[in-house]
Formats: C-alpha cells, sequence, structure tokens
C-alpha cells in the first residue's frame, strides 16, 4: 500500500495529530509519504522523516503560509492525481477534515471520517467509527476503487518515537492557484501559544456547575497547570459564561479521549459523557453519591471539590517534584 | 439575497441507544441535530438584517420533515426536502452530491450555513463536499460572522481552530460550517409551530435534479455496543482531603497515567 498523509504543523512545529496519522500510516502501509505545504517549511519536512515518513512531497510557497481550504484542497487532489497514492490520511483536526472532505468531492472518492482504529482487509481501508456520539460504535468499509481517504481522531492511534537518523527524498511540487486565482484571504490569526489543547491533551481537569462560578475555576486550573493537562468545562458553565466554549466537553463541544480526565463538580450528564467516556482513566469528584458521573468512573471522591481539588494539586506538587 | 440552511433530525440526545438485531434502535422521539440550532438560527438572524429569503433542506425520508417544519416555525421562509428511493444506503458524497444539484436547481444562492456536524453519523464532511460539488468557498468551523455584504459579495468570518483562532475573508458564494457560539438558539413560538405545522414540504426527487444514484464507495458492514464501563468505580476515602487525596494520587501513579 502506497500510503500519503497530510500533515500540518503549528508553530513551525508538526502537529501531534499529523505525528499520529504517520505512525498509523507506517502500521498500514509499506510507502507512507508525507505532504508537507507552507512556507520555509524545511523543519517540518525533517520532523516528518523523524516521526516516519519515507519521503516528503514538499510545497513551499506564500499563497499557502497560512492554511486556506481552497489552494490546499485543489493541491491534495492535484498530487493524488499526480502521484495514485492508494490512501490519503490525515489526522480528523479541524483542518484535516476540511481538507480531505473537500478532496472527497474533487476525485470522487470516500472518506471515513473521525476513525477509531484503521485497518485494511483486501485492499479496503476498513475502520471503526464512532455514531450518535459514542453510543453505537460501526465497522465501515470503504469499496477500495480509487483513493480511499480516512480521517483519524486524535489519540487514537500511536505516534512512532522520533528518530532524528531518519530521512527521505523531497519532492518539491508547485501549488495549483495562484494568489490571483484563490477566493479567501487569511486576515489573521491569535493563536494559543503554551496552551494545551483539548484534543491532543493526556490529561484534563474538568469544571462543572459545582464549580459555582468563574473563579472556582481557578483551582481547577491550578491542578491542571501541575499535572500538565488542559482544562475542560461542562455545557452548564460555558452556558453561564464562567469559561469559553473552546474549553467545552461533550456533545456540542469537544470530544476527547485523555489518559487522565478528572471530573470536578460535574454530573455527568449522558450529552457530557459523550464528549470522554473514551478517557482511559476517569476520576470523578462531586458531592453527590448519586451523579451519574460515578458510574464512568474509575476512582471517585463523594466529597466537596473546594477542598478536594486543592488538596490534590498540593500532593501532586510534592510527588511530581514541582 | 437567498440563503440556503441544511439540517436534519436526529435521535433525542438523551436518548438511549441500544443495538438490537443488528441496528441501532431508540424509543426516544426524534429533534433537530442539535448544532444545526446554532446553523438555522443564524440563517434567521442573517435573514432580518440583509432582508435575505431563507430556505431549509434536508436530504432524506420523512422523518426529517419535523426538523425541517422546526427550521419553518423559527422563521425560515421556505423547507424543501430532497429524497429518492435510490438514494437509500448510499454515502456522503452521493448525499452531499444531491444536496449541490437542489441548491443548483434554486439557482441564486449564495450563502449556505450547515450546522459542525450531523450528531448521528459524527462527521462533517457534507460541508466541505458540497461546497466543492458547487464550487463555492468552504468555510468551517466558524465561531464568528465579522461581517456580510450580499452587495459586494463578500464575508468575513473568525474560525476557531486547535491551536486559535484565524480570520478570514473571502468572496461569495460560500458555505459555512458554523460552531455553537455563533448566536444564542431561537426556540419556535406557539404561533411559529402552528403556521408551520400547515406547511406541505415539497420533496424533489432524483429526476429533478436531473441527476442520478452513483454506486456507494462506502458501507457500514455492522453496528455494535462500545465496551460497558460501568461498575468499576472505587471510591476513595479518608479522615482528610489530603489523606484522600494522597491515596489517590497513589492509585493514579500506579496507572501510570500521568
Ligand atoms: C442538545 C444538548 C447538547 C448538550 N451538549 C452538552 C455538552 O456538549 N457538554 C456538556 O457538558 N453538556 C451538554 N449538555 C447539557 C447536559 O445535559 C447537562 O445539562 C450538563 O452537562 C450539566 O453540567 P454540569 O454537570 O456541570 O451541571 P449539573 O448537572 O448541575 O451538575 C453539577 C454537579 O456538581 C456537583 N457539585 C455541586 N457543588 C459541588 C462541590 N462543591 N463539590 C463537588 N461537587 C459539587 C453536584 O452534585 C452536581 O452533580 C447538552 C444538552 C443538550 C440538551
Ligand atoms: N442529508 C442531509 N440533509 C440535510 N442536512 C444534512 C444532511 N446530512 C447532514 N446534514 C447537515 O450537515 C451538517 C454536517 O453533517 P454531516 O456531514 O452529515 O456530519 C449538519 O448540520 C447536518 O444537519
Amino acid at each position: 500500500m502506497k500510503i500519503f498523509v497530510w500533515t500540518e504543523h503549528f508553530d513551525n512545529k508538526l502537529a501531534q495529530a499529523s505525528k499520529e496519522a504517520i505512525g498509523a500510516a507506517k502500521s498500514l502501509g509499506d510507502q507512507v509519504t508525507a505532504l508537507v505545504f507552507g512556507q520555509n517549511v524545511d523543519a517540518i519536512v525533517q520532523e516528518a522523516f523523524h516521526f516516519g515518513a519515507d519521503a516528503v512531497i514538499k510545497a513551499d510557497d506564500a499563497t499557502l503560509a497560512d492554511f486556506r481550504a481552497e489552494p490546499y484542497i485543489a493541491l491534495v487532489a492535484q498530487i493524488a492525481r499526480d502521484h495514485q497514492p492508494d490512501a490519503i490520511l490525515a489526522g480528523a483536526t479541524t483542518r484535516g477534515r476540511e481538507v480531505l472532505g473537500g478532496v472527497s468531492a474533487d476525485l470522487d472518492a470516500a472518506l471515513l471520517d473521525d476513525v477509531l482504529s484503521l485497518s485494511i482487509e483486501d485492499g479496503k481501508l476498513t475502520a471503526t467509527r464512532a455514531m450518535y456520539a459514542g453510543k453505537v460504535l460501526t465497522k465501515e468499509q470503504l469499496s477500495g476503487e480509487g483513493v480511499q481517504l480516512a480521517t483519524l481522531r486524535s489519540r487514537a492511534f500511536k505516534a512512532l518515537d522520533a528518530d532524528t537518523s531518519r530521512s527521505g527524498e523531497v519532492i518539491s511540487v508547485e501549488p495549483v492557484l495562484s494568489e490571483d486565482e484563490i477566493a479567501t484571504k487569511s486576515e489573521g490569526f491569535e493563536g494559543t501559544v503554551g496552551e494545551i489543547s483539548l484534543t491532543e491533551a493526556a490529561i484534563i481537569v474538568s469544571g462543572g456547575r459545582g464549580v459555582g462560578g468563574p473563579e472556582g475555576f481557578e483551582p481547577i486550573r491550578e491542578l491542571a497547570k501541575v499535572l500538565g493537562g488542559a482544562v475542560g468545562a461542562s455545557r452548564a458553565t460555558v452556558d453561564a459564561g464562567w469559561i469559553p466554549y473552546e474549553h467545552q466537553v461533550g456533545q456540542t463541544g469537544k470530544v476527547v479521549s485523555p489518559d487522565l480526565y478528572i471530573a470536578a463538580g460535574i454530573s455527568g450528564a449522558i450529552q457530557h459523557q459523550a464528549g470522554m467516556r473514551n478517557s482511559k482513566v476517569i476520576v470523578a469528584i462531586n458531592k453527590d453519591a448519586e451523579a451519574p458521573i460515578f458510574k464512568l468512573a474509575r476512582y471517585g471522591v463523594v466529597g466537596d471539590l473546594f477542598e478536594i481539588v486543592p488538596a490534590l494539586t498540593e500532593v501532586f506538587k510534592e510527588k511530581l517534584g514541582k | 439575497m437567498h440563503i440556503v440552511v441544511v439540517t436534519k433530525a436526529t435521535p433525542d440526545t438523551g436518548a438511549k441507544i441500544t443495538v438490537e438485531n443488528g441496528v441501532p434502535t431508540w424509543k426516544e422521539a426524534m429533534v433537530i441535530n442539535p448544532w444545526d440550532e446554532y446553523s438555522v438560527t443564524e440563517a434567521v438572524v442573517l435573514k432580518e438584517e440583509h432582508k435575505a429569503k431563507v430556505t431549509i433542506m434536508a436530504v432524506g425520508p420523512a422523518e426529517h420533515d419535523d426538523a425541517l417544519k422546526q427550521g419553518l416555525a423559527i422563521g425560515c421562509d421556505e423547507a424543501i426536502r430532497v429524497w429518492d428511493e435510490a438514494l437509500v444506503g448510499h454515502d456522503s458524497l452521493q448525499y452531499a452530491r444531491a444536496l449541490a444539484a437542489a441548491i443548483k436547481k434554486l439557482g441564486d444562492v449564495t450563502l449556505v450555513i450547515f450546522g459542525k456536524e450531523f450528531a448521528d453519523s459524527g462527521s462533517n464532511q457534507h460541508i466541505y463536499q458540497t461546497a466543492r460539488l458547487l464550487g463555492f468557498q468552504v468555510l468551517g468551523s466558524v465561531s464568528k460572522l465579522i461581517s456580510l455584504d450580499f452587495g459586494a459579495g463578500t464575508i468575513k468570518v473568525e474560525r476557531s481552530v486547535e491551536q486559535g483562532k484565524q480570520t478570514v475573508s473571502s468572496k461569495l458564494p460560500a458555505v459555512l460550517g458554523v460552531l455553537k457560539d455563533i448566536t444564542e438558539p431561537r426556540y419556535p413560538s406557539f404561533i411559529g409551530i402552528r403556521k408551520a405545522a400547515k406547511a406541505q414540504i415539497p420533496v424533489w426527487g432524483l429526476s429533478d435534479l436531473g441527476i442520478e444514484a452513483g454506486t456507494p464507495k462506502a458501507t457500514i458492514l455492522s453496528y455494535s455496543e462500545p465496551p460497558k464501563r460501568e461498575g468499576e468505580v472505587e471510591f476513595i476515602e479518608g479522615e482528610s482531603p489530603r489523606e484522600i487525596a494522597e491515596k489517590l494520587a497513589e492509585k493514579l501513579l500506579e496507572e501510570k497515567v500521568l
């Protein structure tokens, strides 16, 4: 299998989701080519090799400096026509889903979106996906004709360990569209540098209505900081305006699968579960022993989060030497 | 100025869904796809601001009519359902093709609005597929509409992506995928509901659209229920918060998740 991986990067670093997609491609195919688009992307090209790519197709051009759907989709489709890969993968990130969704229409190729696992059966891409907010799993398969596409749920696939001795062939290609032909302009980007994105986070500490108000997130943030994790929230707290929507976990928020999910003052409504039930270890801290969140949790503490969470922060500070 | 907003019905988000005889089964009612509460409201808000016309569309069988009627009750002007038995068992690309053909048939549409994703399938391919098939620009993950000028044919939005917010301007026609923070959802008024209940929703088949169903390239082989997590909780108790925290920290270090 000849597999291409569309990669993305931020702050001059290869995205975690792209590392995972290259890792997944390596376990499926014998020839993995990373597609790297942008401006001055040589460092990213090297990283793609370090994380397992056998070859890189690079498009280094001012028109590709910022992400824009139109020139990116057009270029991936053109590369696919020219190089005829069997499959193209990408992380199921905002951009990954946009790019391969668009490419699917351009190439009349089916796409398995946001997959949890991936295999090849008789040359056909076969995946497990979640439906109905994770209440049902499906096994889905592509027909195997033409190029096959899939986007991969963050943290569902393992990246290889970086090996700086790896390298390979770099093929340079030109963009398909010139600046005049592109109808969109990127007018600015306000990055959240230093903040761990929820979908990539290995550890998440989340607060619910039990935190009582915006300042109630302070102890949650402190614990997250000591653990090197991200801050999550229930919809009740987002709707109340205590924390921005970017932090919402659940059916109408983000779907996350960290190694550790600590839910403090969250009742565990089914719509919240939809976003976090795939976490490896779930800890629930809640005053109410009957809260549904305890049905999902591996460890539970019946108590006041304003006592337990700061105590945990203190203990971890000592244990983790911070 | 003609806006299309697309929607679909999905089981109530609180529904308990099990797999019976190999298919997903539930007892609860169907509701409008929760992400579409925002997109449909946004379409109606824009209609009021720009004196535009809003057509709400669904591709699918009659079970989607209630979602379309909810749209009418909130203020959409017309509803159209696209459906054809030939589409049964088809993948999202065929649905997108039907949707794109229906939008083209309307003729004068310059803005199409989708919700972030469809709660059933958990995918959001339709947005990008439909845009490419129409030859429209696609702006996904839109958290804020900064400006829209139908006369000049321009739009400017803020997109929420993993590492921050990107401001993008584009020429119309465009397809938007909108997030929850685009607007506060509106709910139908009593009068709106009464009016919508009487609406006859036209159904356009593939022959009306002048297209044929292709061959599906993706198939669902089987459905299953995820492994249960229930019953594994271990309650941590102690004399003081400090003691509880120490015991819990020990357990988490043993789990090797830190
Ligand atoms: C269409 C739809 C989509 C939705 N999408 C989402 C979604 O994406 N994400 C989401 O989270 N919800 C979502 N919801 C809302 C969901 O149904 C719940 O209303 C919400 O999750 C409740 O949030 P909560 O657990 O913070 O609040 P509550 O249910 O009010 O729970 C608060 C909990 O805090 C506990 N508590 C209070 N004080 C303390 C204290 N001092 N110490 C410890 N514990 C304390 C209480 O015992 C209680 O269990 C959605 C609902 C609908 C209808
Ligand atoms: N068949 C359809 N008809 C109308 N709208 C749809 C259809 N399928 C999906 N949508 C809408 O498109 C958005 C993304 O859906 P999807 O691509 O299916 O995840 C959501 O707002 C859905 O409600």
